[in-house]
């Protein structure tokens, strides 16, 4: 068999980011407005559903084609990467590797044509890290089916988003509550999306917060035994930590492009800035950082590939170092650029702020750091 | 219907060198890419097939390497793709590989052919025509759009000239040749992607092709390069620094004075 589908992939998704993404980015970022337009031509190119098998109305494609095309993204256009790594790794895959027959039936051929959307809902008021704290509940009714009520914040893709992957808790143990997982859909009585948070960076992604007031779910919408939906959420997070790391890595990849090209046009003392050895080395622990960050995305995709045990060490391992190594070279890609990177008119300035979430969201660096630290002196 | 689309992959750059010997183009080392004028070609016939249902089969004649153009034809919706390529056919000028490309076409098959106005490499323009008359088919070049009319099976197409355009009624068999600045290629899609490697590549040679020797190869072609380089520019330059008005009142002089305006 032919094997040239990695490199045609490539191919295509670098032209797309670069033709149909980069000019928008700056616009969806000042309007703080859902590139719905942009989703919907990578939806008509099959890229909402890369992973899916083609049984499933999917593109069998793998979790490394994917990958690629979150880190693509991202190097203009972080809020278009995250909206696909939201979709993607923490509403399909979950629904893909953990729902029954009859809900991927339903749920997956419109998710992999991107008619619908999917988003993921476990961060609460006062369950952030400590998500254990959680408080929606989900209470059988008479039907066997279950009923909703709490809510949740921060959620990505809320509101253009049809289907969510909610978790819920069902019962208390000694150790705290035990959760399950539901698929949710928007047009189900009892659910609202409520505020829209107002963001630093990827402010074209729809960040919201979800409301479920007496919110019935379908006995057939629950994913998983009752019990299993903290399990199925970390699942889930492990995957999508690494489309956080891809994003991150892509962020870090645009920046020092652009910073690249600037500092070999700008003229200081009669000479690029690009010649001065400052500049020079600055560039180059860039370069290295980032090609070590490759490294990590790399090993953590062939550990969700190989459906290997260390996927939650590697997963962590990615996201932190992608995601500090973005902050450090954004933030250097903006000294780099002096007064200039501090302004609107290069896209640097927003680079930076884009990075920053990625040290924060599904996870934040602290938490990579508990999950590795816990890996090792088990 | 079924239609075949000539492409050709060449240089992504412009900077290309020749083989001082062989005067032919030594093509290592270069990215290569479908030709642009091609692989709008190849976006007509997929907007044909998207409207009636016909067949892509994509013909590509060059090296071993030239298989990913053809792969990434494949991943853009093509059919088939067939590969045409012989050490018997190196050295072939613009003659000699129309001649085998009308062959290749001939084993392939068509309804219609579709092919790109001119390689980027070449820019000769003569590979398409020359394989209508090979072929003694009616040749429609410089196609800007296409209209297929289903109820009397022919095609309506603008071709565009310099300075007017024609709109004519085409049946087949016939050869296009299309222009890219009007027509813009898709991307290539994912399920394509990951199909096309389940797809065999057809390999045409010269033993499955039986082209007249005498009329391929470096023999077959009567085009000697006799000597290549690159144009300079070394036009007169005046330098007047002044205001805009006087500018414009100076750049309209010369403009008249050398009958422009």
């Amino acid at each position: 068999m032919a094997n040239f589908k990695y490199d045609l992939f490539n191919k295509m998704i670098e032209e797309f980011a670069l033709n149909e993404v980069k000019p928008y980015a700056a616009e969806v970022d000042e309007k703080e407005e859902f590139p719905y337009y942009t989703v919907e031509k990578m939806a008509k190119l099959g890229l909402m559903g890369i992973i899916v098998p083609k049984q499933y109305g999917g593109m069998g494609g793998d979790y490394k084609m994917y990958i690629k095309a979150v880190e693509e993204l991202a190097k203009y256009c972080a809020t278009t990467s995250v909206i696909l790594s939201a979709h993607e790794s923490l509403c399909v895959a979950p629904i893909m590797e953990y729902g029954t027959e009859e809900q991927k039936q339903k749920y997956l051929p419109k998710l992999a044509s991107g008619e619908w959307l999917g988003a993921f809902g476990l961060t609460e008021p006062n369950a952030g890290t400590d998500a254990n704290n959680q408080t929606t509940v989900a209470v059988p009714n008479e039907n066997g089916d279950y009923v909703l009520n709490g809510s949740k914040i921060f959620i990505t893709n809320a509101g253009p988003a049809h289907v969510y992957f909610i978790t819920a808790v069902v019962g208390r143990n000694p150790k705290g509550v035990e959760c399950a997982s539901f698929i949710v859909e928007s047009d189900m009585p009892g659910f609202s999306v409520g505020k829209k948070e107002k963001k630093m960076g990827i402010r074209g992604s729809s960040t919201c917060e979800l409301i479920f007031q007496n919110c019935v779910v379908p006995a057939g919408n629950l994913v998983g035994k009752p019990g299993e939906g903290f399990k199925l959420a970390m699942k889930a997070l492990d995957g999508g930590r690494i489309g956080i790391a891809a994003q991150a890595l892509g962020i870090a990849e645009g920046a020092l492009r652009e910073t690249i090209a600037y500092t070999k046009e700008r003229k200081q003392f009669k000479r690029s800035i690009s010649a001065f050895q400052n500049t020079q080395f600055v560039l180059a622990d860039l370069k290295t950082k980032i090609e070590a960050a490759r490294g990590l995305v790399e090993k953590a995709v062939d550990a969700k590939q190989a459906k290997s045990r260390d996927i939650s060490l590697y997963a962590a391992m990615a996201k932190l170092f992608c995601a500090e190594t973005a902050m450090e070279v954004t933030t250097k890609a903006v000294q780099l650029h002096g007064g200039y990177g501090y302004t609107r008119e290069y896209p640097v300035e927003r680079m930076m702020r884009d990075a920053k979430i990625t040290e924060i969201y599904e996870g934040t660096s602290e938490v990579q750091r508990m999950v590795i630290s816990g890996v090792i002196l088990k | 219907m079924k239609i075949a689309v000539c492409i050709k992959q060449v240089p992504k750059t412009t900077e290309i060198r020749i083989d001082p010997v062989t005067n032919t183009l030594i093509r290592d080392g270069i990215p290569s890419i479908i030709n642009p004028d091609d692989k709008s070609a190849l976006e007509v016939a997929l907007r044909i097939k998207e409207q009636t249902g016909a067949e892509i089969h994509v013909v590509c004649m060059g090296p071993g390497q030239a298989e990913i153009a053809l792969r990434e034809a494949l991943a853009m919706g093509a059919d088939e793709a067939y590969l045409v390529t012989d050490r018997a056919f190196a050295g072939s000028d613009t003659l000699a590989t129309s001649t085998i490309i009308a062959d290749a076409l001939k084993y392939v098959g068509f309804d219609y052919i579709i092919a790109g106005r001119q390689a980027i490499d070449g820019d000769t323009a003569q590979v398409g025509p020359q394989i209508a008359e090979h072929l003694g088919i009616p040749q429609i070049t410089y196609c800007a759009d296409f209209n297929y009319d289903k109820q009397n099976n022919v095609f309506k197409v603008k071709r565009q000239l310099e300075d007017r355009y024609q709109i004519l009624s085409v049946a087949g068999p016939a050869l296009f040749t299309v222009l890219s600045s009007s027509i813009t290629p898709r991307y290539m899609n994912v399920a394509d992607i990951i199909a096309q490697d389940d797809k065999e590549l057809h390999i045409l040679t010269y033993a499955d092709l039986q082209c007249n020797t005498e009329h391929i190869g470096l023999k077959g072609s009567p085009t000697k390069v006799k000597s290549t380089f690159t144009k300079q520019y070394n036009s007169d330059k005046q330098l007047v620094d002044t205001t805009p008005e006087e500018a414009a009142r100076i750049i309209a002089e010369l403009l008249k004075a050398k009958h422009i305006i």
